[in-house]
């Protein structure tokens, strides 16, 4: 899940007696699986709400090249040197339909950036943990990806239309993502000592932080009712989180990994997984900044963008010389 | 000398290898998100292209060694890239640069390749032609766009192609392996290349507004892997450092 601790009205769920007509149309129209698009009417709180969803999501995407640049460039084979490049590439391009279809909702790719580089918006916690083996680029796909597919899958039937329609495009490549980092898993696996060292390594840093990505429970959250009857929300954060322990567990134990929670335990009643919470101490920490990378990632778009202002500063000289010849030729 | 076919698709697939890791060196930090996009497809085309060159002059060789092995367990005197894509990315400018310089001269090559007697070879041009063509597109609107552009990015274009100039010769020289290649009708005589060449550089830097340097001194010592750069050194030791160190592994 790559929004987290998304904040609505706070006002609570209006039922539709509360409604003026317009909202109660509106509603009706969400409660009966329709869109909303773009130009139709929509109450501020459901826009702001999604603007902040959709953007923080894109951001995700922009700070999520980071880590995996960072192996890039040491990559063991071409091929996988090819498909993480392809997987980054696809990353960028996520970023690029999610900051689209926010702009639908009346705000600037350039607003997002700034709030971005400002530490005003924020991206997922996940980002701020380290990659340090290569072991990691697979953790990253089968752990990370796989918690942001549960999210993702779901929100294909969102109810803005735009974020609906980007999320079926991105969910086709984000499980081709997992798959690769399974492979990655599987090969280190089932490699040499030091390989299965670095997977069971990889699985001991990446578990917790990404059981973090759903965010904390949010059974009892006004925003998540709130996000929920406007179905921009499709499920609370402990079933996906279930859900995912559930799916992955099988594929860890697959791997021959042991998943590092003593507490992990098959409840036959129930018919899922047991499994202690992470320290959400440790997350609020890196929401407020103090993950072990949140420097480094914010320091680095941040870096980006001014080394790349000249070049963006320059191509648009360039497109406006080019305008106001072509218009001196007419 | 070996045999001069292996030497031709290792200086192939040098070339892109090389070219494909410094471009992927961008992962994350272009200067606006086309960019990000844009720089690690081109990377992917090149990278992609290198495991069939590379894959090809194993086969050729013979002795057993594939891509991976060629590309992760060869040192810097085996490396038959030439001088210009090893050369660091700089700015964005000079990254844009230095694409610009070799896909001019790659594209020309390539196209040259494809009515190869070799039919791998042949095939593998085909192949790359398609891509290195956008590549070029891209590579020529954007040296234009920034020469053309304010000052500040006129300067910076300038500065690069005088800094990258110097490797531009390396591209056009030919060798023993170069007359054996021509021999056997597999591939074009560099040399042969220049003139079409300059006259598109000349196109496209008047379109820039830069101005192309006078000394036509040229660096060389690349393609015959007798002399590479510092810099090739300090790139191998990051690109293979996972192979070198766990040479026992499969990945």
């Amino acid at each position: 899940m790559y929004a987290q601790m998304i904040k609505s009205t706070g006002q609570g769920v209006k039922t539709l007696d509360e409604m003026e007509p317009q909202e109660r149309a509106f509603q009706e129209r969400i409660d009966a699986g329709g869109k909303i698009e773009p130009k139709d009417w929509m109450p501020e709180g459901y826009r702001k709400n999604l603007i902040r969803q959709i953007g923080q999501h894109g951001h995700s995407e922009i700070v999520g090249q980071l880590p995996e640049g960072n192996w890039i460039t040491r990559a063991p084979t071409l091929e996988r040197k090819a498909i993480l490049l392809a997987k980054v590439q696809d990353e960028a391009g996520h970023g690029l339909y999610l900051y689209c279809a926010a702009e639908t909702l009346g705000v600037t790719r350039d607003d997002l950036t700034r709030d971005l580089l400002s530490g005003k918006m924020k991206y997922s916690s996940i980002f701020n943990y380290p990659t340090l083996t290569w072991a990691d680029m697979g953790a990253v796909g089968w752990l990370v990806d796989g918690a942001a597919i549960m999210n993702q899958v779901p929100l294909q039937r969102t109810s803005y239309g735009p974020y609906a329609r980007a999320m079926v495009r991105i969910c086709k490549e984000e499980s081709f993502h997992q798959r690769q980092g399974f492979d990655i898993m599987m090969k280190m696996a089932n490699g040499t000592e030091a390989q299965r060292k670095m997977a069971q390594d990889a699985l001991n840093r990446f578990w917790f932080p990404s059981l973090m990505m759903f965010g904390p429970s949010d059974a009892d959250s006004v925003h998540s009712a709130q996000s929920m009857a406007w179905k921009i929300k499709m499920n609370t954060n402990d079933e996906l989180r279930q859900k995912f322990v559930d799916q992955t567990v099988p594929q860890a134990e697959y791997l021959g990994l042991t998943v590092p929670d003593e507490n992990l335990k098959f409840n036959e009643e129930t018919g899922h997984y047991d499994f202690s919470q992470p320290d959400w101490d440790e997350f609020f920490d890196v929401l407020k900044g103090n993950g072990p990378c949140n420097k480094e990632r914010l320091e680095a778009r941040n870096k980006a963008w001014d080394d790349g202002a000249w070049v963006r500063e320059g191509m648009m000289a360039h497109a406006e010389k080019k305008r106001t010849s072509k218009i001196a030729a007419e | 000398m070996s045999d001069p076919l292996f030497e031709f698709l290792c200086r192939m697939g040098d070339n892109t290898l090389v070219l494909g890791h410094r471009v992927s060196e961008w992962c994350g930090v272009a200067p606006v998100l086309e960019e990000d996009i844009a720089l690690a497809n081109t990377a992917l085309d090149l990278i992609g292209q290198t495991q069939l060159w590379l894959g090809l002059a194993g086969e050729v060789e013979g002795k057993g060694r594939d891509a991976d092995k060629l590309a992760f367990h060869r040192d810097v005197w085996d490396f038959r890239n030439v001088l210009l894509v090893e050369q660091p990315n700089g700015d964005f400018g000079q990254t844009m640069m230095r694409q610009f310089l070799f896909d001019s001269w790659h594209l020309a090559y390539l196209k040259a390749l494809m009515s190869s007697t070799n039919e791998q070879v042949a095939a593998i041009a085909e192949k790359s032609v398609k891509e290195v063509t956008y590549h070029l597109e891209r590579s020529t609107d954007t040296v234009v766009g920034l020469g053309d552009g304010t000052a500040e990015s006129h300067q910076r274009m300038q500065n690069a192609l005088d800094r990258l100039y110097p490797y531009v010769g390396e591209m056009f020289l030919s060798d023993d392996v170069d007359a054996a290649m021509v021999e056997q009708g597999i591939a074009p005589d560099p040399a042969s290349l220049r003139e079409a060449f300059d006259a598109h550089l000349a196109e496209v830097m008047a379109e820039a507004t830069l101005s192309i340097p006078t000394d036509d001194f040229a660096h060389k010592g690349g393609k015959t892997g007798v002399r590479h750069t510092e810099h090739l050194g300090h790139m191998l030791t990051q690109m293979q450092w996972l192979q070198r160190a766990y040479p026992d592994a499969t990945w």
